[in-house]
């Protein structure tokens, strides 16, 4: 188990490297020259250009640029904005508006989407299963700024219950909504997706030989059905935490959650490179960490995965 | 077993004296798409403490279909239970609540089922597994059901037990696993064992040990054991009487000798004439001609009558009852019966 965690690690060194090069040369492929843009309308001074991507190691070859910024990130600098902030204390604005809103999503989803993937799993053909049907089927077929609209003009038009967008990010009651709707989609997997897992698991023989054991039904659900039934809910969860961390740059948008996803979203309109390859790595990070825990969590689940 | 178990036994019981388990036209059916597929049609046979019976039958017989009805496992629906009664000491379990059944499930009635590696929760140690029997039905704590685990496993002689208490199935071999499964079924000391094919999954070098261990466990506790096969060699060597099914219904019975001596049904000799034989190498194998019945559409009459040699026409128009089989001079054969208007002939056609 423990060589198996540290080969893992180790892999995860070129996967680092290799997604932020990645992004390090996409951002600065783009066209359109930054530099000039922060100037707007009027005509840009070539001295203080030069001034300006100098102080922003523009004038480097990209290799050097990758070599210096990579150089920094070790020392825990994320460099600086285009404009003068710190792309490090951007972030720790964003990021734990971000993680609340995801946590919520996340427990929104596994909480009721369990509930009733396990409902209606159990009880295939019934009246709450056709039901989680056809409620699962609507979310995940309409997009999902769609869904938010709605929920703005039922929830804060018509009913009045909440303001249509966040006034103020930190307060978790004003995230509630925006959750809601993050965590849908999601839920929808999870549901259908246990559903489908429980469904399957009912008939396997060590249920019959479990109910022949003379156990009482809620024994054979809870200890025997339940956790067979999440091991395939585990892995979507697992990706899907990584996924909701990045920032869901609609929702964000729509809510005017002042979150990652909308940080990324206004850095990429201006070709802010330190903020976007700054968060992309953090989040590359996330997704790495989310993996790993995926995998060993399945160990837990299944002992018959043995990491050797 | 010790003779103060055996009081404490017969003290919680009402002293009966009849069968263990007594089935009486028993008809299981499954509603399905294409309609309702007859899986028993009307079998009757018991069992007393001690006593072993076997149930012989091809692939869709319905006998582990009565099985599953003895016990209680059926998935209902599809499966529905329109006639009969399976009576405990005299009770008839369908007429019980879920909860009375249940208590009966494993403590009084265990099953072994065929395959032990998809039988066993795959994600639970064999111990805890083991020790589920207790939990479920003695007020056992956590610990004490790991010790008797262990017990368990010693007496199906599993090496080790104690270190292997722990260990997921995965880790056992197929044979092991079997035991697994039989210490399971012996944990509370039922009366009666059912045992579903227990070694089709097996080595033949594995089939025979795991044979003679339930064999001599089940002469120990003095249980019945119906044992389900389609092997005739394991029923020859363990069983006290045999019923052959077929499409549902049992079409002979008879003690073990009688039936490998002279079998008085046509599938019956049909079976016996398919195993293959050393004295007749080189020789083309015989088969039972055609392909067991569709469920669904069982043929009128006798049901084994498209594929019989001696079918006539009145096993085309009316179904065979189970006739008692006697000698030539008439005096009855006990626990004899076919369910062939010709046995008579079948028995004379088997001697010659």
């Amino acid at each position: 188990m423990g060589s198996y965690v540290l080969r893992r690690v180790l892999q995860m060194i070129p996967v680092f490297f290799g997604s932020t090069l990645l992004i390090f040369l996409m951002v600065y492929s783009l066209p359109g020259d930054p530099i000039v843009a922060l100037f707007g309308d009027k005509a840009a001074d070539p001295a203080q250009v030069a001034a300006l991507r100098q102080k922003y190691y523009l004038d480097q070859p990209i290799w050097k640029q990758y070599l210096h910024y990579m150089g920094n990130l070790f020392q825990g600098d994320f460099g600086t904005s285009f404009t003068g902030r710190p792309v490090s204390e951007i972030m720790a604005d964003a990021f734990p508006v971000t993680i609340r809103l995801a946590l919520m999503a996340f427990v929104f989803e596994l909480v009721v989407g369990l509930t009733l993937g396990v409902l209606s799993g159990l009880r295939r053909g019934s009246v709450v299963d056709t039901v989680v049907l056809v409620l699962t089927l609507v979310v995940i077929s309409i997009p999902v700024f769609v869904l938010a609209y709605i929920a703005q003009t039922v929830f804060a038009t018509n009913l009045g219950w909440v303001t249509p967008t966040v006034q103020d990010s930190t307060d978790l009651s004003q995230l509630i909504l925006p959750a809601i709707v993050l965590g849908s989609l999601s839920l929808a997997f999870v549901a259908r997706l246990t559903r489908t897992s429980i469904g399957e698991n009912l008939r396997a023989d060590y249920i019959r030989t479990a109910t022949a054991k003379g156990l009482p039904r809620r024994t054979i659900i809870t200890r025997h059905l339940l956790r067979n039934s999440l091991i395939p809910v585990v892995t979507f969860l697992g990706t899907d935490l990584g996924a909701l961390m990045g920032g869901a740059i609609v929702t964000e948008g729509i809510f005017n959650v002042q979150g990652i996803g909308n940080v990324l979203y206004r850095a990429i309109n201006q070709k802010e490179g330190p903020t976007v390859v700054g968060i992309v790595t953090v989040l590359v990070i996330v997704y790495l960490v989310a993996s790993l825990l995926v995998d060993l969590l399945y160990a837990v689940l299944d002992p018959r995965i043995r990491y050797a | 077993m010790t003779t103060a178990v055996d009081t404490t036994k017969s003290a919680r019981q009402a002293p009966y004296d009849g069968p263990l388990l007594d089935v009486r036209d028993l008809h299981v059916e499954f509603v399905t798409r294409e309609g309702v597929a007859r899986a028993v049609n009307g079998v009757n046979y018991s069992v007393s403490a001690g006593e072993t019976l076997a149930v012989l039958g091809e692939s869709g017989s319905g006998k582990s279909v009565t099985a599953q009805a003895i016990m209680g496992i059926l998935d209902m629906p599809p499966a529905r239970i329109p006639k009969g009664e399976i009576r405990y000491r005299g009770q008839d379990m369908l007429a019980m609540g879920k909860e009375e059944r249940r208590k009966i499930r494993g403590q009084k009635i265990a099953m072994i089922f065929q395959d032990a590696l998809s039988s066993l929760n795959p994600v639970l140690t064999v111990g805890f597994q083991l020790g589920e029997m207790f939990r479920a039905h003695t007020d056992a704590s956590r610990k004490e059901a790991k010790a008797k685990a262990v017990e368990l496993m010693d007496r199906v002689r599993i090496p080790a037990a104690k270190d292997r208490v722990g260990d997921y199935p995965h880790q056992f071999s197929g044979g092991m696993r079997q035991r697994i499964m039989i210490a399971m079924a012996l944990a509370l000391e039922p009366d009666l064992i059912i045992a579903d094919e227990p070694t089709t999954a097996l080595d033949v070098t594995v089939q025979a040990q795991v044979m003679d261990l339930l064999a001599e466990l089940q002469a120990e506790y003095h249980m019945g054991l119906i044992l389900i096969t389609h092997d005739l060699g394991v029923v020859a060597d363990v069983a006290d009487k045999i019923a052959v099914m077929y499409a549902g219904r049992i079409v002979e019975t008879a003690p073990v000798h009688e039936l490998y001596a002279s079998p008085a049904h046509p599938y019956t000799r049909g079976l016996l004439d398919s195993i293959p034989r050393l004295d007749q190498k080189g020789q083309e194998l015989y088969a039972i001609k055609g392909l067991p019945p569709n469920l669904l559409r069982i043929p009128p009459g006798c049901a084994f009558n498209p594929r019989c040699p001696r079918a006539q026409d009145i096993c085309r128009g009316e179904v065979p009852e189970l006739f008692q089989v006697t000698e030539d001079d008439g005096t009855e054969q006990p626990g004899r019966g076919s369910a062939c208007f010709f046995w008579k002939e079948t028995l004379h056609g088997s001697r010659s």
